[in-house]
Parts: C-alpha cells; sequence; structure tokens
C-alpha cells in the first residue's frame, strides 16, 4: 500500500547507431516514434499521482510508451530525467527487488524448470525468508487464486488461465506495495479474458493494495481503473475516471480511443441560433447544445466555427427528422444491431438496440435502406478539427 | 493411376533407403574395421579378403593392451576432457551472457573477433601455442594439454544462441524477484540451459577426445600421452600387425562413439536451439 508519485518522467533511448540527417532536421518522426538527437523519445514529460490503493490504468496503442512507463516505476528501465516516488521516496536510483513491487507479465515469465510452488516461492527464498513463513504465504496464496492442487507442477503442465494465476500469485506472496501488470490478460482467449478480469477485480479487494496495470484493450482499462491514464506517442492524453474519459474526452485521440465501437466524427458547425444559444450543425440537422455545456463553451468565449462533431453509436437515434444516411452493412449482435451507414459524407455506425423490435423490423435493415437519425445535445462533443482538442475544456 | 496413399509410401520408402544406404556408407569403414579386428592374423592377410570369419578371436585386443598401456592413456584423455570441458562450459556461459545481457563498448568488434576465431583452423595457432606453452614450463603437463581447450569460439557461440532464445521477461521477472546477474545466471538461465550445455559437453567430448596433434606436440613423456598419440604407437616401424592396429582403433573410439549414440538428442537439440522459434 503506497502512494506512488511520478513527476515529469522522461524515458529516452539513445541512439545506438549515428543516423545521417540534414543539418535542420532535429527531430524525426518514424511511424509513432519520435526520434531526436538525444534519441528516441519514448515517453515524456509524464506527472501522475496515485492514491494510497487506487487502481490506475495505463492504455494507448502500441508504442505510446505506457509499458515502458511501467518499467521505469519497477525499476526495469532507466529513467532518462523527473523523479519517481514511492510512498513518499525517491526511487530513481533504487534497486527492482528494493521498490518493494511485484510485477506480472504478458507472457507470465514463470521459470520453466521450477514447480509452481517454487516459482511462488522464489522471491521469498531470495530473500531468505524463513521456510514455515514462505510455506504459509505461497499456500495463501495459492488458497486466494485456487491453484492449491497445482502447486507440484511444473509451468509446461498448466493452461494459459492457470499459468496467470501462477504468475499472480507470485506477486500476491511478496505482499508488495505497489503491484505492477503489464497486459497480464493479451494472451488469454477472449472468455478466458473476461473470466480473468472478474478475478482481478475480487483479487484487487482481497489485497487491497496500489495497482498500475497497463493495457491496450479500453474494456479492460474501463472496467478495472479507479482512473484512466491515456497515453499517446509518450505523452499522457488525458486522466480520469472510466466514467469522465467517456463522457468528457479531452481531445479527439481520447474520443476515439474510449468506446467500443468507437465514437463517430462528423464535419459539423458550431453555431448561435436566433436565440443566441450554441447550437451543432450537422447537414440540415441543428441541435441546440443542452445549459453546461453552453456554459463552458461561453466561459471559453468559443466562436462559432467549423468543428468536428463527435457522436457515440449509442447515441444516434433512428428518428423521422434528421440527417438521411443509407445501409452499407448490418451486423447482428444479438442484443443491438450495429447499422454502418454512410452519413453526411463519413461512415458511420449506430447501435440500434433490438429489445422492443418485432423480427420484420430487425431484418428491415438491408444494405441500400435510406434512414435519418438524431441526437440529442448532450451526446454531442465538439473538437477543433486543427488541434483536435475538446472546445468545451 | 496411383493412390496417393501409396504414392507417399513409396516416397517414404525411397527416401528411408537413400539414407540407410548413405548412413552405411559412411559406417563402412568403422565396420570394416570391427570385423576385421575379431579375425585371426591368416585370415587377415588371405586373399581375397573376407569380411566375416569362421574363427572370431581377441588375440589382437589382448596384443593391444599389453603392447601399450590404453588404460592409462583413456586416464589421460579423461583427465583432460574433463577439465577443458568444465573449464569451457564456465567460460563461454560467461562470455555468452555478457555478450547477451550487457552492453559494452566494442561487442560488436569482440563478437566478430570471437566469430574469426571459429573461421581459424586450429593447425594455424598450433605453433605459437607450443613456443607459449613450452616457454611457461608446461610440456609434458596435464595443463599444456588442455589449456589451449579451455575456451572456444563454438561453445560461445553456441551458448549465445541459446541465451538469446531466452524471454526478456525472465530475466525482468528475477531482477524484481532479487536476482543479481550471477543470480540470474545460476539460478535460472543455467537450469534452463542445460539441453544446450549437455550437447556442448558431448560435442566438447568428441573434439578434445578426437584431438591428435596438439598431445603428440605437447606430450612427449610416455606417462602423459592421451589414447589418440598413444594409440598411434601401435604401428612399429618393424612391422605392421593390422589386426592389433584395428583392435587398438575400436578401443579408442568406442568411448566417443557410445556418448554420440546416446546423447545425439541433446546434440541437435543444441545444434537448432536459438535458429528455432520454440
Amino acid at each position: 500500500m503506497a502512494k506512488v508519485s511520478m513527476i515529469g518522467l522522461k524515458k529516452v533511448y539513445p541512439n545506438t547507431e549515428k543516423k545521417k540527417r540534414g543539418k535542420n532536421q532535429k527531430t524525426e518522426e518514424k511511424s509513432n516514434l519520435k526520434v531526436t538527437a538525444e534519441g528516441v523519445l519514448a515517453v515524456q514529460d509524464f506527472n501522475l499521482e496515485i492514491a494510497d490503493k487506487e487502481f490506475i490504468v495505463l492504455v494507448g496503442p502500441s508504442g505510446c510508451g505506457k509499458s515502458t512507463t511501467l518499467r521505469m516505476v519497477a525499476g526495469l528501465e532507466e529513467i532518462t530525467d523527473g523523479e519517481l516516488y514511492i510512498d513518499g521516496k525517491l526511487v530513481n536510483d533504487v534497486e527492482p527487488k528494493d521498490r518493494d513491487i511485484a510485477m506480472v507479465f504478458q507472457n507470465y515469465a514463470l521459470y520453466p524448470h521450477m514447480t509452481v510452488y517454487d516459482n511462488m516461492a522464489f522471491s521469498l527464498k531470495l530473500k531468505h525468508t524463513p521456510k514455515d513463513e514462505i510455506d504459509r504465504k505461497v499456500k495463501e496464496a495459492a488458497e486466494i487464486l485456487g491453484i492449491s492442487d497445482l502447486l507440484g507442477r511444473k509451468p509446461k503442465a498448466l493452461s494459459g488461465g492457470q499459468r496467470q494465476r501462477v504468475a499472480i500469485g507470485r506477486a500476491i506472496v511478496r505482499q508488495p506495495k505497489v503491484f505492477l501488470m503489464d497486459e497480464p490478460l493479451s494472451n488469454l482467449d477472449a472468455k478466458l479474458r473476461n473470466q480473468m478480469r472478474a478475478e482481478i477485480i475480487k483479487l484487487r479487494h482481497r489485497v487491497d493494495t496500489t495497482f498500475i496495470y497497463v493495457t491496450h484493450d479500453q474494456t479492460e482499462a474501463m472496467t478495472l481503473g479507479d482512473r484512466i491514464v491515456i497515453m499517446k506517442d509518450g505523452e499522457i492524453m488525458q486522466i480520469g475516471t472510466p466514467q469522465e474519459v467517456f463522457q468528457h474526452p479531452a481531445n479527439l485521440f481520447v474520443a476515439d480511443f474510449i468506446g467500443a465501437p468507437r465514437m463517430n466524427i462528423f464535419d459539423g458547425e458550431l453555431v448561435k441560433n436566433a436565440a443566441g444559444r450554441y447550437a451543432v450543425r450537422l447537414e440540415q440537422l441543428e441541435v441546440e447544445l443542452p445549459e453546461e455545456k453552453q456554459e463552458r463553451l461561453k466561459a471559453k468565449n468559443v466562436s462559432p466555427c467549423k468543428v468536428l462533431l463527435g457522436v457515440r453509436p449509442d447515441h444516434l437515434k433512428l428518428s423521422d427528422q434528421g440527417v438521411s444516411g443509407t445501409v452499407d452493412v448490418s451486423e447482428m449482435m444479438g442484443s443491438a444491431i450495429h447499422l454502418h451507414l454512410s452519413l453526411a459524407g463519413k461512415d458511420c455506425i449506430i447501435v440500434v438496440p433490438t429489445g422492443d423490435m418485432t423480427q420484420s423490423q430487425i431484418t428491415d435493415f438491408t444494405p441500400g435502406t435510406s434512414l435519418k437519425v438524431s441526437f440529442s445535445g448532450y451526446n454531442a462533443h465538439i473538437f477543433d478539427p486543427e488541434s483536435g482538442l475538446n472546445l468545451e475544456y | 493411376m496411383m493412390k496417393p496413399k501409396t504414392k507417399k509410401k513409396i516416397k517414404d520408402r525411397s527416401a528411408f533407403i537413400v539414407k540407410l544406404l548413405i548412413g552405411i556408407l559412411f559406417m563402412l569403414p568403422i565396420i570394416i574395421g570391427l570385423l576385421f579386428s575379431f579375425q585371426t592374423e591368416t585370415d587377415l592377410v588371405s586373399y581375397p579378403l573376407k569380411f566375416f570369419t569362421a574363427n572370431p578371436t581377441l588375440e589382437h585386443y589382448i596384443s593391444a593392451f599389453t603392447t601399450i598401456p590404453i588404460l592409462h592413456y583413456l586416464k589421460n584423455t579423461l583427465i583432460v576432457c574433463v577439465i577443458a570441458i568444465t573449464a569451457q562450459i564456465v567460460f563461454s556461459s560467461l562470455c555468452a551472457y555478457a555478450f547477451v545481457f550487457f552492453d559494452f563498448k566494442g561487442k560488436e568488434f569482440f563478437w566478430n573477433v570471437v566469430l574469426a576465431c571459429m573461421m581459424i583452423p586450429g593447425e594455424v595457432t598450433i605453433i605459437t601455442n607450443y613456443v607459449t606453452i613450452q616457454n611457461i614450463g608446461l610440456v609434458n603437463t596435464y595443463p599444456g594439454l588442455f589449456i589451449t581447450s579451455m575456451i572456444g569460439g563454438t561453445s560461445i557461440f553456441m551458448m549465445r544462441q541459446y541465451y538469446k532464445s531466452l524471454p526478456k521477461d525472465f530475466k525482468d521477472a528475477a531482477t524484481i524477484d532479487g536476482c543479481g546477474e550471477l543470480g540470474f545466471l545460476f539460478r535460472v538461465a543455467t537450469p534452463l540451459s542445460i539441453p544446450t550445455i549437455s550437447s556442448l559437453a558431448i560435442y566438447l567430448f568428441v573434439h578434445i577426445y578426437n584431438q591428435f596433434f596438439w598431445p603428440l606436440l605437447v606430450a612427449n613423456d610416455d606417462k602423459m600421452r592421451t589414447i589418440q598419440v598413444g594409440i598411434s604407437f601401435l604401428v612399429t616401424s618393424d612391422v605392421t600387425d593390422y589386426g592389433r592396429i584395428l583392435a587398438g582403433a575400436m578401443v579408442t573410439i568406442l568411448p566417443s562413439v557410445l556418448i554420440y549414440i546416446f546423447g545425439q538428442d541433446y546434440i541437435i537439440k543444441g545444434m537448432t536451439s536459438g535458429g528455432v522459434k520454440g
């Protein structure tokens, strides 16, 4: 149990070979990596305060620096710049074993030549913990995770889910101040992943410590985290509770990354209507924004302009009046239909619940069908087309 | 039209016959040597030569054991083999570990040096090595016999390939668990590399056991001779006793052949480790 503070963390991987660069070319962009004169910039200006017993999820696409950040906390990567405090103690130069952390790896990293028991007891043995205490802790952890009958087995005799439990057990026995998890569910199939996700939530309540969890899966992030840190290109895009980042995305990247199916983005317009109130216009449809949005836009003194208008697929409703679109593809998902539409010059998705529909209504959505959709002002997100920032914040 | 199943059967059997013939071709000198070593002197000089004799005899084996101290030579060879193999495994593990897990200046250069050493035939360096050994007074000693076999490029290469194939997460997990570099090497990497080490040990045994030229130069004293050198003394200038020579040769190759037969799985695993993603 501990507070973790990251102040201006930065990680640069120095260039291993001299690269030929033009005189004025100080920074080059290669895919999503930032290569500077110092080297490859993996993480920069990372500031985060993690409260005691908080469950923080770092989420973002591949190469965004989330694992690097976690490895800096673990002590597996040297910190180029910035300060890292665990429980109020500066640990930049503290050895990983002395940071009182435990880590669960994506590939389990169980030692193949050791039994489950020995794998779990390994760190305690290295600390010269008395044998009976090791035995007690290993058996307790095995009990929590339901792997007591596997203690005598070698990792190769375990299934993926069992291996992941052992990997978690290995971390639990250490009773660490901070629990680090690097995409622990990525190697599991979808069903097992859902099951293990629920188990991690239960585990979190049982071990009651600080968790830092890395994933690229936004569903995991939303379901597990007290707060989510969304990263891109080594920088923090937004920090907030799952609800906050979903309802108030700070920028286009967050809006697009969080939520499944992803948010629809249209070329729209922010206007003031006859009553002098802010409204968004998408083709012929004009929707007045609610009071809270009016106030935020007024406070920022936003002038009417072209905007990128974001509406989540669940928030687009079939309506008699609205923007016209044509069905391209209809996907039956059971409780809802995902309709892929050509709408306002863009491809978009709309989620239509099937709860109150008759069979004939469900089968009505054949490709080529014309529909009209609308949305409420509460669910409209407006972004600056140039910076991609949410105009409300 | 031939059925695909029959076609496959014929193909498999043809492949087996071709492999068998190639195997026999390689084995033929040893098979002939073994058969002749049990023939009497009269059978060996008869014309035409017969592969199988009606009167097998052990006289050549008895003669070989009484003419030269084969068991003493074997003891010398085993001492050299054990020390050299142990040293080579320890040194090559440490060296390979550094090449894989450490970053240091000139890493590429030193690795190229190791690779270059693998390309240089042993005969090229044998004279300079002998002069060095002679100057430090190691001629006719066990250290003189094994010192040049204590490290080798091939061993470093094999161990490096193995360490490179170890998932990086093992090292990270061990670091968090509290292992230092040596702790990881001895508690995790080495136990995991036992198949590679075994194959390396077998390869080295066959290689060192069969050394001839170096022990011939370094061991002038009969007490220090190794089996390969010692066995050559069965060929005397006055008489060539083919039966005895063959019997001696059979005794000599027996240990390395046995080791190769029982350890071939490890050798194949070791040679291919790192090359194939498991």
